[in-house]
Parts: structure tokens; C-alpha cells; sequence
């Protein structure tokens, strides 16, 4: 029953020869040489000043969700970078490759790339930027900054939350693997069904990419299961539903949409697994397969998606500009009714991507339709944050800046996109780089608010603010960048260039091509300024420390433990008494309020269980690419026994005594420990604790 | 906004004290509630590409869906895990009045014919594959194969973690963390039989007419 695939197998290696390692491709070379560069500059230290052990305990055991979330992030922006690589690879050629005149190099007819090698570098860099960087990156901030807000010590499952990191780090490994071991998909991050089917694609290609985003995507469900159960169920006492932090709604809206849609990619992925495993003919040329199945089950999840990244980045731009504008949010509620209309609507619209199927005019109608009420929702938003912005004490901060620079992109996409909604439209620029340049508008719109977040929430996690001056450099370079390149793209469009093109026959194109690859190197530079800003943020790291309160102006209760946060999160759990409990109690004068007095709590331990299970995960995942049976196998069966073992363990946690935690929080703060009985006396308020912790204490 | 809540100089309480409360059971149930959800929709996907494949165009020239369906067959899978069901629930009955005897015997027979289905199950796929209906026949097979071969895995997971929980109640009594799994393995397998329900109706009943 298993599908014959050409080429050599052996029961030990699979498919997997020599042969498979492109040694003889000199961009390959390079890329292997810089990633093992890399490597070393992280490995070497960590040898030299004996960390492994600190590595170990500290981090890759941890099922802290800071740490989690910190490590998310990494994951996501070192993805990010070679998902910018690809792109700046791609533009390169496009620009080198226009013309019957133009040069070849490196074996290429036109440009310096290969078509084959091109239609790997534009698959991966889209698998790259969506799956594994802005999608970990976002988890990750979810993962650090919505326990914090809802005052919670912990996410609800602990343990699996490492699980699901673990998951998502197997996948984007296996992609880095795919680099230098056999070759990348060729059908695009999308995955062009039949092109993906053994006859079309015999390669590994497709099945990394399969495999990578199966295994992937099962973390990123678990995540949504944890971050429901945890906003639902771990909300300090008097976070009441209208209480909610407007990025903990987005987080819970998002993993809802999360939850949902992730299972249906699962099974698009599964059925192609079928397909190129097992012989079935789910999306096949002939036999009775269906092909646009692939497409309509793919973008069934695939839009959900769109949303379940937008949907975080509009968490951000709320709790950004309120806090640089020192105003409370517009229309607190209208927000949140927003945020859920756009992942109802979510649902209803897949099938935009695909107008010219030839669904009729029925369907098209329905779906532009539902495509257009999307407006409604987002326009709402964009107006709160107008209205919140107007007439506020405005200070522009980097994440200032990065927030307000995504009300314009978000203004540029969104617009773009209400025209790509009218099928009339779509018919004209459909697969054109119009299209490319109205999605890159939008997840470029994530991405300032993922820069918005790491400036804004970088001093709560690690204590000291990023520099100011080298982040607005970031900023201005990256969106000159922007701008640079994505005018021209949008005119490329109307000019009729098509999308995924490794030579391009129209030199009238040339201009704009060149101004793309100026705005691409723009870009370049401003990785520059991003380096610097870290660079020097870390070297001034002491000049920059902050307290509890990184602007001053904040508003919710991340802001209310220490920075950086300790491991339990909140000394005491905090109460809840209104909306924005920062601002409310700095109005009342309360904001240095520190607890009378500290109780035992209990914390999870550390466990080996899901980095284990991520390293046999990738066994799984590396078996199947290469179909190496035993190894699959294998990895499988031992998933199973570790998690009915884990099962069997009963570990109990540990338990921070109050006198432990009294150092702590004393060692980490002395002169500003003011009790809470103390402040209040002073203030001449009585409370009702008071009087029972006095009571307690005779 | 909450108005003003400050009232006669009184400053409403600041900080919780006291223990919080940890619900180990309803936090898992609610967990497991929402892999539930995802778990609907996966079948949700695997049934949409069932209806899509379910015609005469997807047979190419192979077997006709009333040739691959037996609802008789798919009666007696029925019979066995709706039963297998009902013996699970009489264990919940019993561990609720906290009998280890009645909740090991009602999951041992539930074990059994939950045993039974899967049988079943493999011996119609085999008796399909002997007349020549395999799934790499047509994107209908393909999908009536993959439909049911999914819902079947499910089973025999469940089975699985029947068998450790067997273990862990003999082990460790009917201890938060072991009666928190039992419950979370009820709504599992109420679960999968209501989408074998599902299953009967759509593909073998259906198939029929």
C-alpha cells in the first residue's frame, strides 16, 4: 500500500544518501557556514562558561511561562531572519532576472538562482514568516503578558505549555534541516495542490514542509486549549469579563479562532499525507481526487488564520496607545465586541482566496460579501484608536511609534483588500503582486505591533528599557523600507507582473524593480539599527532600569509586579476593582501598596517530559520526511510510553514558604516596602482587611 | 468604568489574601472540554471531505458507495459501542459511590467491546480490501477508508488509555488526579461513539439508499 517514490531506499536511511546534502550548491554553502557560525556564538560560551547545566535546569526544563514565552520569541526572530533572508533573496533575483538580456550566474539561465531553487526560497520564506515567526512570536507574547494581566501565577497547564513550545521548535527545525539535508517544498507556502502530489513533486520538499507544519500546528492547538483554560479559569478575584485587559480578549478571541481552525489544517495536511504515504486519492489529478478540496480545506483554516495573527496585533496597538496617550481606552467595549465580530466573521470567508475557482456568481457574491462586512468591525477599531489618540498627552516612544505606524499599513492593506474583495476586481489582479503587496501591508502591520510589544513589554520581562534612540532609528529605516518597496510592488501589480516569477519578461518593469530592491536594502539597514538597539540596550542596561512601572502611564496589572517579574509572578494576588487597576490605583494614590503580609503558595517543578517529547517529535517528523520506518516508528511508540509514564509520576510541585518570599520580595525592593496597612493608616482609609489581618495578628 | 467605588474613605481591599482555591478536577474537564471542540472539528474536516468525494464522479470506475457500505456489519459496530458506553457509564456510577470493584468491572467490559467494535471494524476492512475496494482505488475509497480509519484510531486510543487507567486505579485508588482522568475518559468516549452516530447515519445508512 505505501507509495513508490523514485530513487534509492534502504531499510536503515530511508531515502536519505549522501547525495541528499546539496554540498555543491555554493549559496547553500554559504547559508550552512553562517548558520554554523551562529551556532558556535551561542554553543561556545555556553561550554566556556559552563551554562549546560543552567541551560538545562534554567531553561529548556522550565514550565514557567515567562521563560516559555522568552523562548517562543527567540524562536520567532531567528525564523524571522531567514524568512527577511529568503526575501531579500527573492527580490534579488527578480531584479537581476528581468529580460531575455539578462545574466545568468551560478548555473541559472537568468539571475543567480535556479527555478527550482527560487520556488523553494519563495515557499519558505512564506511557511517561515507565517508559521514560525509572527505565529510564535505572538504566542509568545500571549504566553508572557496575559497571565501577568489577569494576575494569574501560572498558565492552567503548565507542563503542556513547554509541550507546545517544544512541538513548535520541532517544526521550524525541521524546515532548517531541509536546508542542507535534500530540499525544500517547490509548491509554495500554501502548498498547490496537485503540484504537491508524488508524481509532481517527488522529492522530500513537500514533505518537510507537511510534516513541519503538522507538527507545528498540533503545539500551536494545544497552546489555544491552554490559553482558554487560562483565561477562563485563572483570573485574580474582581477580573471581572469587563474587566478584561483588551489584549487578553484578542488572545482569548485569537484562540478560539486557533482551536478551531487548526484541526482542519490538520486534516488538509493529513489527507496529503495520505496521498503521498498511502496512495489515496484525496486531491490527486485523476483517480477521483480533488484538488480544490486541498484549496477550499487549506484556506478554511488559512483565513481563520489571517485573523488568529491580526487579532494579537490589535491587543497591542490597545494597550500601546492608551499607555502613551494617557488616556483609557475608547470605547472599552465596542473594542471587544469588534474583536469578536472579526473572528466570527473569519469563518465565512475562505473562499476570497480563490474567486476565479468558477464557484458561480452565487457563492462569489457571498463571499465578498462577508469579505466586506469585515470592514466594519476593523473600521470600528481603527476609529477607537483615532478617538483614544485625540486630544491624549501623546509621547512618542519607539513602541509609540511602531503603534501608530500599523494604523497607516492597517489603513493601506485594509483598503487594498475591500478592493480585492470585489470578485470584478479579483478577476483583473488576481495572483498578481498586488495581491502580494496588500497581505505584506497587513502581516507587516503585525509585525510593527510585535515590535510595538517587544519595545513595550522588553522592561516588564527583563528589567531595563530598550534604547530609545537606536529603536526610532529601527523604525524610521524599516519603514522607509516599507514604503520603498511596497508602493512599487503595488504598481508592479497593476502593471501586470504575476506573483512567484523567478525570470520576468517585461524590462519596463526594470524601475520598479530597482526600487524594490532599494527598499529592500533599506530593510537591510535597518536590521543594522535593530542589532544596535539591542547591543546597546544590553550594554546600558544599567542606566535604563526600571521599577515596576517601566512609562509611568501604564494602566494594567502587568504593571504592578516587580520588573523583572519574579518566577511566582505576584507576591500576593492582587484584587481587582475596575478596569485599568493601574490608572485606578495611581488616581487614588494606592500604586505603591505593597501586601501586609505574604502566604505559602505552590509552584509546579521543572520537568525533562516535554523537551523529550519535542526531541522525539522531530525523530517522528525526520522518519517520515525521509521514510525511515524504524526511526518513525520508534519515535512514536516512545511519545506514547513517555506520556503514560509521565502519567504514572505524581509530582507534587513545590511549595515558596512566606518567609521565603518575604526575603525575596524584600532583598528585591527595601526602602519602597510599604505595607499596605501602613499606606492606608497614612491616608487616613480603613479597609476591610485591615481589620482582619490585625485581628489574625492578636 | 466602574464609577466611583471609594466610599466613606473606605478603599476596598487591595490584595487577596488566603489560599486560592485550585479546582484540579473542573480545570482539567474544561481543558479537555475544548480538545473535545478541536477534536469535533477534525471529524468536522474529515466528514466535509467525505460529502465532497461522495460522488459518482469521485468512484473512477471503482467500486459504487452501496458495494463498500454493510450497514448490518456497521449495526453490530453500533450495538458495541453504544454498549461499551453504557458499561463505562455504570463505572462512573460506581465511582461516584466510590466502588473500586464496580468501576473496574464496568471498565473492563467496556474494554471488551470496545475491543469488539475495532474487530469488527478490521475484519469489514479486510473482507473490503479482499473484493478488491482499497483506498488507493478511487477518492472515494480514499475517503470512506480514511473517515473511518480515524474514527477507528480514536478507538483503539481510548482502549489504550482505558488499559492505563485500569493500572492507575489499582495503583493509586481513586485518587483527584486518577477520578480527574476517568472523567476526562468518559467524555472521550461518549465522544467517539456520537460521532460513530455519526458515522452510521452519514456513510452506511446513507450509503444504503
Amino acid at each position: 500500500m505505501f507509495v513508490h517514490v523514485p530513487g534509492p531506499w534502504s531499510p536503515l536511511f530511508g531515502r536519505l544518501t549522501l547525495d541528499s546534502i546539496p554540498y555543491t550548491n555554493p549559496i547553500i554553502l554559504f547559508a550552512f557556514a553562517f548558520s554554523v557560525v551562529a551556532g558556535l556564538m551561542i554553543v561556545v560560551p555556553v561550554l566556556y562558561y559552563r551554562k549546560v547545566g543552567y541551560l538545562f535546569r534554567e531553561w529548556l526544563t522550565t514550565v514557567d511561562h515567562k521563560k516559555i514565552g522568552i523562548m517562543y520569541i527567540l524562536l520567532g526572530l531567528v525564523m524571522m531572519f531567514r524568512g527577511f533572508v529568503d526575501g531579500m533573496m527573492i527580490r534579488t533575483q527578480q531584479v537581476m532576472a528581468d529580460g531575455p538580456k539578462s545574466l545568468g550566474y551560478l548555473g541559472a539561465a537568468h539571475g543567480y538562482l535556479p527555478p527550482e531553487h527560487f520556488d523553494q526560497i519563495y515557499s519558505s520564506h512564506g511557511t517561515l514568516m507565517i508559521i514560525f515567526a509572527v505565529t510564535p512570536i505572538l504566542t509568545g507574547l500571549g504566553n508572557i503578558i496575559v497571565p501577568l494581566q489577569i494576575g494569574a501565577r501560572d498558565m492552567a497547564f503548565p507542563m503542556m505549555n513547554a509541550v507546545s513550545l517544544w512541538l513548535t521548535a520541532v517544526g521550524a527545525m525541521l524546515v532548517m534541516a531541509s536546508l542542507f539535508i535534500g530540499d525544500f517544498s517547490t509548491a509554495g507556502w500554501v502548498g498547490l495542490a496537485p503540484l504537491t502530489e508524488v508524481p509532481f513533486s517527488p522529492s522530500v520538499g513537500v514533505d518537510y514542509w507537511l510534516w513541519a507544519i503538522q507538527i507545528s500546528s498540533i503545539g500551536t492547538t494545544l497552546n489555544a486549549i491552554n490559553m482558554i483554560a487560562t483565561i477562563v479559569g485563572m483570573r485574580a478575584p474582581g477580573m471581572r469579563w469587563d474587566r478584561l485587559p483588551i489584549f487578553t480578549w484578542t488572545t482569548l478571541s485569537t484562540n478560539i479562532i486557533g482551536l478551531t481552525s487548526f484541526p482542519i489544517l490538520g486534516v488538509a495536511l493529513a489527507l496529503l499525507g495520505a496521498d503521498r504515504y498511502l496512495g489515496t486519492h484525496f486531491f490527486t489529478a485523476g483517480m477521483g481526487g480533488d484538488l480544490m478540496l486541498y484549496t477550499n480545506l487549506f484556506w478554511i483554516w488559512g483565513h481563520p488564520e489571517v485573523y488568529f495573527l491580526v487579532l494579537p496585533a490589535f491587543g497591542i496597538i490597545s494597550e500601546v496607545i492608551p499607555t502613551f496617550a494617557e488616556k483609557p481606552l475608547f470605547g472599552y467595549i465596542t473594542m471587544v465586541a469588534a474583536t469578536f465580530a472579526i473572528a466570527g466573521i473569519s469563518w465565512t470567508v475562505w473562499l476570497h482566496h480563490f474567486f476565479t475557482m468558477g464557484a458561480g456568481p452565487y457563492v462569489n457574491t457571498f463571499f465578498s460579501v462577508a469579505t466586506m462586512l469585515v470592514g466594519i468591525p476593523t473600521g470600528v477599531k481603527v476609529f477607537n484608536w483615532l478617538f483614544t489618540l485625540y486630544r491624549g498627552r501623546l509621547t512618542f516612544t519607539a513602541p509609540m511609534l511602531w503603534a501608530v505606524g500599523a494604523l497607516f499599513l492597517l489603513l493601506i492593506g485594509g483598503l487594498t483588500g475591500m478592493m480585492l474583495a470585489i470578485p470584478a476586481v479579483n478577476y483583473t489582479v488576481h495572483n498578481s503582486v498586488f495581491v502580494i503587496a496588500h497581505f505584506h501591508c497587513m502581516v507587516l502591520l503585525i509585525a510593527y505591533s510585535i515590535f510595538a510589544a517587544t519595545g513595550y513589554w522588553f522592561p516588564k520581562v527583563f528589567g531595563f528599557r530598550l534604547d530609545e534612540r537606536s529603536g526610532k532609528m529601527f523604525f524610521y529605516t524599516f519603514s522607509l523600507g516599507t514604503a520603498v518597496l511596497f508602493i512599487a510592488m503595488f504598481a508592479l501589480g497593476f502593471m501586470g507582473e504575476t506573483r512567484r516569477l523567478d525570470y520576468l519578461y517585461d524590462t519596463q518593469w526594470m524601475p520598479a524593480l530597482v526600487t524594490e530592491e532599494i527598499g529592500i536594502g533599506i530593510y537591510t539597514l535597518s536590521c543594522y539599527y535593530f542589532a544596535k538597539m539591542l547591543y546597546v540596550s544590553i550594554r546600558d542596561r544599567a542606566k535604563n532600569r526600571v521599577g515596576a512601572d517601566a512609562w509611568g502611564t501604564s494602566r494594567t496589572l502587568e504593571w504592578l509586579t516587580h520588573s523583572p517579574v519574579p518566577f511566582y509572578n505576584f507576591a500576593v494576588t492582587p484584587q481587582v476593582n475596575t478596569r485599568d487597576e493601574l490608572s485606578w490605583r495611581y488616581a487614588n494614590n494606592v500604586a505603591g501598596v505593597r501586601p501586609s503580609r505574604f502566604e505559602d503558595f505552590h509552584m509546579p517543578n521543572n520537568t525533562v517530559v516535554p523537551l523529550l517529547i519535542g526531541i522525539l517529535a522531530f525523530g517522528f517528523g525526520f522518519g517520515l520526511v525521509w521514510r525511515i520506518w524504524w526511526m518513525a516508528g520508534f519515535s512514536l511508540l516512545a511519545i506514547i510510553a513517555v506520556v503514560i509514564y509521565r502519567s504514572f509520576a505524581r509530582d507534587p510541585g513545590y511549595i515558596v514558604s512566606a518567609e521565603t518570599l518575604a526575603k525575596l520580595e524584600g532583598a528585591d525592593e527595601p526602602l519602597s516596602i510599604i505595607t499596605e496597612t501602613q499606606h492606608l493608616a497614612e491616608l487616613g482609609m480603613i479597609t476591610e482587611t485591615r481589620h482582619l489581618t490585625e485581628a489574625e495578628a492578636h | 468604568m466602574d464609577g466611583n467605588i471609594i466610599r466613606d474613605g473606605k478603599m476596598p481591599p487591595l490584595w487577596h489574601y488566603g489560599h486560592e482555591e485550585h479546582d484540579v478536577i473542573s480545570a482539567k474537564t474544561f481543558g479537555f472540554w475544548l480538545y473535545m471542540l478541536s477534536d469535533a472539528l477534525l471529524f468536522a474536516g474529515l466528514f466535509a471531505a467525505y460529502a465532497v468525494l461522495d460522488h459518482a464522479m469521485n468512484m473512477a470506475g471503482g467500486p459504487v458507495e452501496a458495494q463498500v457500505v454493510h450497514p448490518i456489519a456497521a449495526t453490530w459496530q453500533t450495538l458495541a459501542v453504544l454498549s461499551s458506553v453504557f458499561a463505562y457509564s455504570l463505572a462512573t456510577v460506581a465511582l461516584k459511590r466510590g466502588s473500586r470493584a464496580g468501576l473496574i468491572a464496568g471498565m473492563a467490559v467496556a474494554i471488551v467491546l470496545g475491543a469488539v467494535f475495532i474487530g469488527l471494524e478490521l475484519a469489514d476492512f479486510a473482507s473490503l480490501v479482499h473484493t478488491g475496494a482499497t483506498p488507493d482505488t478511487s477518492g472515494f475509497l480514499s475517503a470512506f477508508f480514511v473517515l473511518i480509519a480515524s474514527h477507528g484510531l480514536h478507538m483503539a486510543f481510548g482502549l489504550l488509555w482505558m488499559l492505563v487507567m485500569l493500572v492507575q486505579v489499582l495503583r493509586f485508588g481513586l485518587s483527584t488526579a486518577v477520578v480527574a482522568q476517568l472523567l476526562n475518559l468518559r467524555l472521550f468516549w461518549q465522544f467517539q461513539a456520537s460521532v460513530w452516530v455519526c458515522v452510521y447515519v452519514f456513510v452506511y445508512l446513507k450509503g444504503t439508499i
